[in-house]
């Protein structure tokens, strides 16, 4: 082993480890007694150097490396989503410049930067052990990000209530990697696959497949699993929920799929209608059908835009689910086309609901009511992000959500055996249209109070939204942009 | 060219939204000029079309390979005819728009948008690309209703909104499927129209996705039983709104029924053919004869219009040359037709008047106070009950020609359905503006604004579109029968072999 070949492997991970350091460091010892929001523009701008130092060395190392066979993998793929996670956290870290819910500010830049290499660090594993620690180097960061509005008492409450279920989805995790490790003795995903080829469905393989779709099912909130999410969602202070349901997306459902797919190989089974064979697809479609039900006719109900989005994540995570059960050679593309721009258009949601929630003080949807009017930029943000979750084309939820029904579909074309779940999610989508359009009402038809003043948007957080969206048209009229990488 | 008639409108939204707030006439000007200039695109394009019979590839370039799908605009005839009625009813819709005073530049950017998706409709043939300009059409329809509208205004655009988003998506789920059958049949991944529709779908795959399809564009077609967004929508919407909404949008689902629908899935077409005739002809006499019994004038044009576009299905469902023909110039002529008469009950009555109840308009002699109004609503309920002359009769008889080859007793209980249309336009004529109840004791203080110059200009312009065609229909014809004729239409026309 050539620890400079490690080294020069994992790269943007050190960039970042240091850059930890040295925000935590410039907060204490440079910026004392200075004003909150000087402390965050200062320390905000060393985090992003950091994030775009970390993301050259991504350009830089392309080769497929393999220098501590599966810990640590590097290929341009691994690299083009750290990329991506890079960028999705610089967006982070700049809408919560303008913050005021923490002064506590070196270490809430600091867990944002930890919370990304650990997820950076996922998405090059393929090996049991890395995927379970770097998940948990993620997780801790993101329960700690929760819980840092510390005025409010439901930001507690909403990470004690993630902590608590994410401990346990880890210990789910952990037993069913323990008995992949019995049964196939080594830790490492193709060995793994190896090892259980031929075997059958041994019920302790059945074991670990439902262990681990539970361990992750916590991780990415589908249903049965969901119920921390809305209540961490909607406690949590709005930038941290923004990376939870951006960052943490992109690379849990990339590794849910390598384990699955790479994993469990030869245990595929098959959820196609009369032709049931049981093996981790069937619990995918089953996971994937109940969330998209679940999670959308919840979500009609919710008077508060940020738990509406929560249980909107919840029916995005059952499509993304679709694109994890389409298992084709072409599917990995089409999940993560999928993954990424929904990443992209939740943060901007969740963007705009920060902007909303500083200047009129709460996220209910009447605090919407004349945004239009208050604030025409940002409500024409919130339109094109909202109207892509929804799936009006041309944006990039659209397209993404054509390439994961397509490819679901296609994977048995001779008799349309996932048609069932298909329509099932369109059907669904469009009961999704009607709660979306009910925040764009408030925006667009309703009128504020009597002589409620304009909204100032701080410009850093004007300037990432109008990027965002312009992202989100961009990549739903041009996908090949981004499908090119993937 | 007639690409341009997408992309003018797109600038002109654009334009009109870097307007500032104030400048209402500004909006106005631009608006009105926007929509002229999409007209006479819509119109040069049209004529120099060589030959309508073919289709004229406008621009194709590939868009999303792995899907198959193409950035590919062409026209044909059917398309032709459409494009020119979009232009016509564009321009018209603003000028009976031009007393909207709140907040008239999002008002007008939100029509222009919804004009600019509808010329994509009806020069997309890509799927994918048809699709997205269909949908791109509902976002404007929903604000337009429920910021501008009348009664029950929100209810209405929610309505509507879910409607053409259901009906979307069970066409989305048509698509879907038909790609990936297309594509494990011949081998790579198509959203071509041309290509898709040269493909022979199994006949049990076409029997079910068929109607998935069929209804799914037929829902914005006013297709009972699924017409409920109709009235409540027109009744809801702005004038201009509802202008095209029974103008162009309902002609969207016509459109998407022929051009995808059919088209794709010919077998299946003639395996449901009886019962689209049938939900046709219900559509037929339910909206005549509920129409006949209306209080609020706008609800009988309203029901009026299912009732019209049930001409349109019926035609559609004949599967013959003149059946197809009289129902693509049916939606040309109820789409003129229906826009003046809305013109009429929004702007020149409603407006004014501030009431559309029959009781209280009977008391208000409108005959006499608004002698233009009358007028106009004479004539166009003239061509709304198929007076020979104008455009309606012609359409019509051609439908009922068709029908009587192949379903005699729909073509007698279509024509029965054109005599309660008599009736209620009749009705309504008598009530609204030639009432001879003894004027109540007048409540009305001030006298009624006259009617103004734009709504003089569009009232004309519409009047003079629906005679000439009905003095004329070979203008419209020489377009659509070449294209009937073609060898596109073979398989739908004569049952091709599969």
């Amino acid at each position: 082993m050539n620890y400079l070949e490690v080294l020069r492997a994992a790269a943007p991970e050190t960039a970042l480890a240091i850059t930890v350091l040295m925000v935590l460091a410039v907060d204490l010892i440079a910026l004392r007694g200075e004003s909150v929001a000087r402390r965050f523009a200062t320390g905000a701008m060393v985090a992003i150097v950091g994030c775009l130092m970390a993301a050259m060395f991504t350009f830089t190392h392309y080769g497929p490396t393999d220098p501590l066979h599966g810990l640590l993998i590097v290929d341009p793929l691994t690299n083009f989503l750290k990329l991506v996670l890079l960028v999705l956290t610089i967006f982070t870290v700049l809408i919560s410049v303008s913050g005021k819910f923490t002064e506590h500010v070196g270490e809430y830049l600091s867990l944002v930067l930890l919370g990304t290499m650990g997820l950076m660090l996922l998405v090059s594993a393929e090996d049991l052990l890395m995927i379970f620690i770097s998940l948990e180097l993620a997780s801790l960061s993101l329960y700690i990000l929760t819980a840092f509005n510390k005025r409010n008492a439901r930001s507690s409450e909403a990470a004690l209530k993630y902590f608590l279920f994410g401990g346990m989805s880890a210990a789910f995790l952990l037993f069913g990697f323990s008995l992949l490790y019995g049964l196939s003795g080594s830790t490492n995903l193709p060995e793994i696959a190896l090892a259980l080829k031929g075997r059958g469905l041994d019920p302790l393989l059945l074991v670990a497949i439902v262990t681990t779709v539970i361990g992750f099912g916590f991780k990415v909130a589908a249903v049965p699993f969901h119920l921390w999410a809305p209540d961490a969602y909607e406690g949590a202070p709005t930038p941290s929920a923004a990376f939870i349901a951006s960052g943490s997306k992109v690379a849990s459902f990339y590794i849910l799929a390598k384990i699955l797919a790479l994993g469990f190989a030869g245990a595929a089974g098959s959820a196609v209608w009369h032709g049931y064979v049981s093996g981790w697809t069937p619990v995918i479609a089953v996971v994937a059908a109940l969330s998209m039900v679940l999670g959308n006719l919840t979500a009609i109900v919710q008077s508060s835009v940020k738990r509406l989005l929560s249980y909107s994540a919840i029916a995005h995570a059952g499509y993304m689910l679709l694109g994890v059960l389409a298992n084709t050679p072409s599917s990995r593309s089409v999940l993560l086309f999928y993954v990424i721009t929904y990443a992209l258009t939740v943060l901007g949601a969740f963007g705009v609901v920060t902007v909303v929630e500083e200047a009129t003080g709460g996220n209910a949807l009447a605090n919407f009511a004349g945004l239009g009017r208050r604030a025409p930029g940002l409500s024409l943000c919130l339109l094109v992000f909202l109207l892509s979750l929804a799936g009006i084309p041309p944006l990039a939820g659209f397209i993404g959500k054509f390439f994961v029904f397509s490819a679901v579909v296609g994977t048995d074309a001779e008799h349309l055996g996932l048609l069932w779940l298909v329509i099932l999610a369109i059907l669904m989508s469009a009961v999704s249209f009607y709660y979306y359009l009910r925040v764009l009402k408030q925006a667009y038809v309703l009128d504020a109070a009597e002589n409620a003043p304009a909204i100032k948007v701080p410009p850093v957080t004007m300037f990432v939204l109008v990027l965002l969206a312009l992202l989100v048209v961009l990549l739903g009229c041009v996908p090949g942009l981004l499908t090119r990488s993937l | 060219m007639l690409a341009w008639t997408i992309y003018i409108s797109f600038i002109g939204v654009l334009v009109l939204m870097l307007l500032p707030r104030e400048a209402a006439w500004a909006a106005r000007i631009i608006a009105l000029l926007t929509a002229i200039a999409g007209c006479v695109v819509a119109f040069a394009g049209s004529v120099q079309q060589p030959n309508p019979g073919e289709v004229t590839t406008i621009v194709k370039v590939p868009w999303i390979p792995a899907l198959g799908a193409s950035y590919y605009l062409a026209a044909d005839g059917i398309s032709l005819v459409l494009v020119v009625l979009t232009g016509l009813a564009a321009v018209a819709g603003i000028l009976f728009s031009w007393n909207i005073e709140k907040r008239t530049k999002e008002f007008f950017a939100f029509y222009l948008a919804l004009i600019g998706g509808v010329y994509g409709v009806f020069l997309s043939f890509d799927v994918l690309l048809l699709f997205v300009f269909y949908e791109l059409t509902i976002i404007p329809k929903y604000f337009l209703i429920a910021r501008w509208g009348s009664t029950r205004k929100e209810y209405g655009a929610m309505k509507l909104a879910l409607y053409s988003f259901v009906g979307s998506h069970l066409v989305l789920i048509g698509l879907i499927a038909a790609w990936v059958v297309a594509r494990a049949q011949t081998g790579h991944a198509t959203l071509d129209l041309m290509e898709l529709s040269r493909v022979s779908f199994p006949l049990g795959f076409q029997h079910w996705v068929f109607p998935l399809v069929f209804v799914g564009f037929g829902i914005l077609a006013g297709l009972w039983p699924f017409h409920t967004w109709a009235p409540t929508g027109h009744v809801a919407a702005p004038t201009a709104g509802s202008m095209l909404l029974a103008g162009v949008v309902m002609k969207l689902g016509a459109y998407g029924c022929l051009r995808v629908a059919m088209m794709l899935f010919p077998e299946g077409v003639r395996m449901w053919q009886g019962e689209i005739a049938a939900l046709a002809v219900i559509g037929i006499i339910y909206g005549a004869g509920v129409a006949l019994v209306q209080r609020d004038f706008k609800f009988v044009i309203g029901y009026s219009s299912v009732s019209h576009m049930g001409f349109v299905l019926l035609g559609l469902a004949t599967l013959n040359t003149i059946g197809l023909s009289g129902a693509v110039l049916q939606m040309f002529s109820h789409g003129i037709i229906a826009g003046l008469l809305f013109a009429v009950v929004g702007r020149m009555v409603y407006d004014r008047t501030h009431t559309r109840d029959f009781n209280d308009l009977q008391t208000m002699q409108l005959g006499k106070l608004l002698p233009f109004a009358g007028v106009t609503f004479v004539l166009a309920g003239m061509a709304s009950m198929g007076m020979p002359g104008f455009s309606g009769f012609v359409a019509e008889l051609q439908v009922l020609m068709g029908a009587w080859k192949v379903f005699p007793v729909a073509a007698i209980l279509a024509g029965i359905g054109i005599v309660v249309g008599v009736a209620y336009i009749l009705r309504a004529v008598q009530k609204a503006f030639y009432s001879d109840a003894t004027p109540a004791k007048s409540g009305h203080d001030h006298p009624l604004e006259p009617i103004s110059a734009p709504e003089r200009v569009g009232a004309v312009m519409l009047i003079a579109a629906s005679l000439v065609i009905g003095l004329f229909p070979g203008l419209l014809l020489n377009w659509i029968q070449p294209c009937l004729n073609s060898p596109l239409f073979e398989r739908l026309l004569k049952g091709g072999a599969l």
